[in-house]
């Protein structure tokens, strides 16, 4: 077990430097960081010596030998802390990113927690009898879940829950953009709460729809396994037999996928985000590349992909550790 | 279908035929019967029974009837529109704009900022979004496929290297990945001859299949895999069968569901992409005189606040059926195609 965790996280190295290096590559064409830089300093522009400067400090050579150069130059101001300061204001990038990932992180675990809780207890319910309309209904219901996309129900929730109920009771029930009213000092959890609510939903709607659909099919395989009858013909009451050994077993799979989402929250809340001005990672991410601030951009790539990767190994992990049957090394 | 089967229908009335069966041919109805009593299932060929089980998910061929109706009213767009998709109706009394109209006779879904009709620039803008989920959906399935079955078949290097590529692309969000491959194109001089303005159409769609085969060739890979190891892909080798052969003969037509299932899911996953793009600004112009779906929804966030909900229901819920319909379509066929689904239902 240590060795394969001790293999898999060496592999995770190369790896990250691999993506990081593509990502590199790719955003120093997408963004052109020299031009970002020469648009929101029109002065320093004008100056070709000051240009080089920047140039030569940030490692934005040109050319496929100034990229791997330039890459170098990156990662290695990048471990030692030595962090590019963003394009735009000039402000280091670090306590932006912090903030935007505590945000995101709170936001997507109780959307997570509130959706995958609902999902789970869903798809218990439509597999208990198969076939018939609970089933049926859960089932299309995913399906209708699965074709409401995000940015769809953020619009339409915001039109419903602050618009038009501000046009029959008076006031809107729920705030439709920001974490805090504008101006707001300080924690303030239940105001905070109360902002909430409407980015929750349209997060847990593709939760739910996902999580039924998968338990479903999970407790049915084990449903229909040979080891359950084993377990009902050694006579254990069928209320035993469901919560002892079918749930247990059919929530390995689903354990796994809980590992996966988690390690995709940080970087999958961007639509929802975007539509609620909340100011998370997505939001992050769109106010970045709309300014081509490639300073600001490079770390959140590296926190997305190195939780991407993270997690998956966590993934693997649950999986052996929960299903005896598995071996690793 | 032989008239020893149709006696065989005959006389099995109190055989319990699906209602969904009862309205498709006979020889449906046939197989139908023929299944409950156990006998002569063999008659049917494997497609057809994959026909039977898609007529038997009720929710899938309703979608299909949906999808035909919105098919035909984007087709006959001329004929099912009110007005031009750029038509500022019944022009401005005096001081009053016409913009922003609640629906009424004239303007049966309200009218936009601009006092054009909502109802008929769903019409066109569904016609641009169908089209832009067709041919991307082509495209990616049929490089998808191509790549997926070869990598499949052959394993080793490149099908290793086809997992390791696809897991970076897959790992980033979708939004992400697009918004930075849609910058490297755009600023890739060369790219601009293939793929045209970074405002195009054409260029959108290619964008989209640039990221969407990686999603099917690992669905094609997967099937593949597992039919290369069946004994009647062993047998035709035995007999001297050469690759090329194998896989155009036996390999293609087997996985010829799994691909029609996932052009299905890439039709709705390029129609929802366009309208995630447009939606943060970085989708296609459709064109001076044309809209796609995406921009509706784009147009509707700005109609919230003021609270013009006709502008953001009706695209809305247009968009939600669009997707519902062909979401459900692939859900039958992927029942249809993989019987083991239903053999849980029953089980």
């Amino acid at each position: 077990m240590i060795r394969f965790i001790m293999r898999r996280a060496l592999w995770a190295i190369p790896t990250l430097i691999l993506v990081t290096f593509v990502v590199y590559c790719a955003l120093r064409i997408a963004t052109n960081p020299l031009a970002s830089y020469a648009r929101s300093n029109p002065r320093i522009a004008k100056q070709p010596e000051k240009m080089q400067q920047y140039i030569e400090t940030n490692g934005l050579w040109d050319g496929p030998g100034g990229y791997v150069r330039g890459y170098f130059h990156w990662l290695g101001g990048f471990i030692t802390g030595n962090w590019q300061p963003s394009i735009k204001g000039s402000r280091p990038v670090w306590p932006n990113l912090k903030d935007a990932l505590i945000n995101t992180l709170r936001l997507g675990l109780v959307a997570s927690l509130v959706g995958i809780t609902i999902g789970l207890s869903l798809g218990v319910f439509a597999a208990l009898k198969p076939g018939k309309l609970r089933d049926t209904a859960v089932n299309t219901g995913a399906l209708v879940g699965f074709s409401i996309q995000p940015f769809i129900s953020a619009v339409l929730l915001q039109l419903l829950f602050a618009v038009q109920w501000a046009k029959w009771f008076g006031e809107p029930l729920f705030p439709t953009s920001g974490m805090y009213p504008p101006g707001h000092e300080g924690f303030d959890p239940l105001l905070m709460g109360k902002y909430m609510v409407l980015p929750v939903i349209v997060v847990s709607i593709q939760t739910i729809a996902t999580y039924s659909r998968y338990m479903r099919g999970s407790l049915l395989d084990v449903l229909n396994s040979d080891y359950l009858r084993t377990a009902r013909a050694k006579g254990i009451s069928e209320r035993r037999v469901l919560v002892k050994h079918a749930l247990r077993n059919a929530m390995v799979p689903i354990a796994t996928l809980i590992a996966l989402d988690i390690g995709a929250i940080v970087g999958g809340l961007i639509i929802t985000e975007g539509v609620f001005e909340y100011p998370g990672m997505g939001q992050y991410f769109l106010t970045a590349s709309a300014n081509g601030d490639f300073p600001e951009l490079m770390p959140w790539m590296v926190v997305i992909t190195a939780s991407v990767i993270i997690f998956n190994l966590l993934a693997d992990l649950t999986y052996a550790w929960l299903d005896p049957r598995i071996r690793l090394d | 279908m032989t008239s020893l089967n149709e006696s065989l229908a005959r006389e099995v009335v109190d055989a319990p035929t699906e209602p969904a069966a009862l309205i498709t041919t006979d020889a449906a109805v046939i197989a139908a019967s023929n299944e409950s009593l156990g006998v002569l299932t063999e008659a049917m060929s494997p497609r057809k029974m994959a026909f039977k089980r898609f007529m038997n998910h009720r929710a899938a061929v309703i979608s299909s009837i949906g999808l035909i109706i919105i098919v035909l009213f984007v087709v006959l767009a001329p004929i099912t529109a009110r007005y031009g998709v750029n038509e500022a109706i019944f022009k401005s009394e005096g001081q009053n704009l016409n913009s922003n109209l609640a629906p009424s006779k004239q303007a049966w879904f309200g009218t936009d900022a601009n006092g054009r009709d909502v109802y008929s620039r769903i019409i066109y803008g569904a016609q641009v979004s169908l089209m832009i989920g067709i041919c991307t959906a082509a495209l990616s399935v049929a490089l998808g496929a191509i790549v997926g079955g070869i990598a499949g078949y052959f394993g080793g290097r490149l099908d290793d290297l086809l997992m390791r590529v696809t897991d970076i692309f897959l790992a980033l969000p979708l939004l992400v990945t697009l918004v930075i491959i849609r910058g490297v194109l755009k600023n890739v001089s060369w790219a601009e001859t293939v793929m045209g303005e970074a405002s195009s159409i054409r260029f959108l769609v290619l964008m989209l299949s640039v990221v969407g085969w990686m999603a099917v060739a690992r669905l094609v890979r997967g099937q593949v895999k597992q039919l290369k190891e069946r004994e009647f892909i062993e047998a035709s080798r035995a007999l001297g069968a050469t690759n090329k052969r194998i896989m155009i003969r036996h390999l293609l037509p087997n996985s010829i569901g799994t691909i029609m299932v996932a052009l299905t899911f890439a039709v709705v996953g390029a129609i929802a992409a366009e309208a995630t793009l447009s939606f943060f600004g970085y989708g296609p112009d459709a064109g001076s005189g044309e809209t796609s779906l995406g921009l509706l929804i784009r147009d509707s966030k700005k109609a919230v606040p003021p609270n013009y909900w006709w502008l953001v229901v009706y695209p809305c819920v247009f968009f939600i059926l669009l997707s519902l319909c062909i979401n459900f379509i692939g859900d039958g066929l992927r029942d249809a195609v993989d019987p083991k689904m239903q053999q849980e239902v029953k089980g």
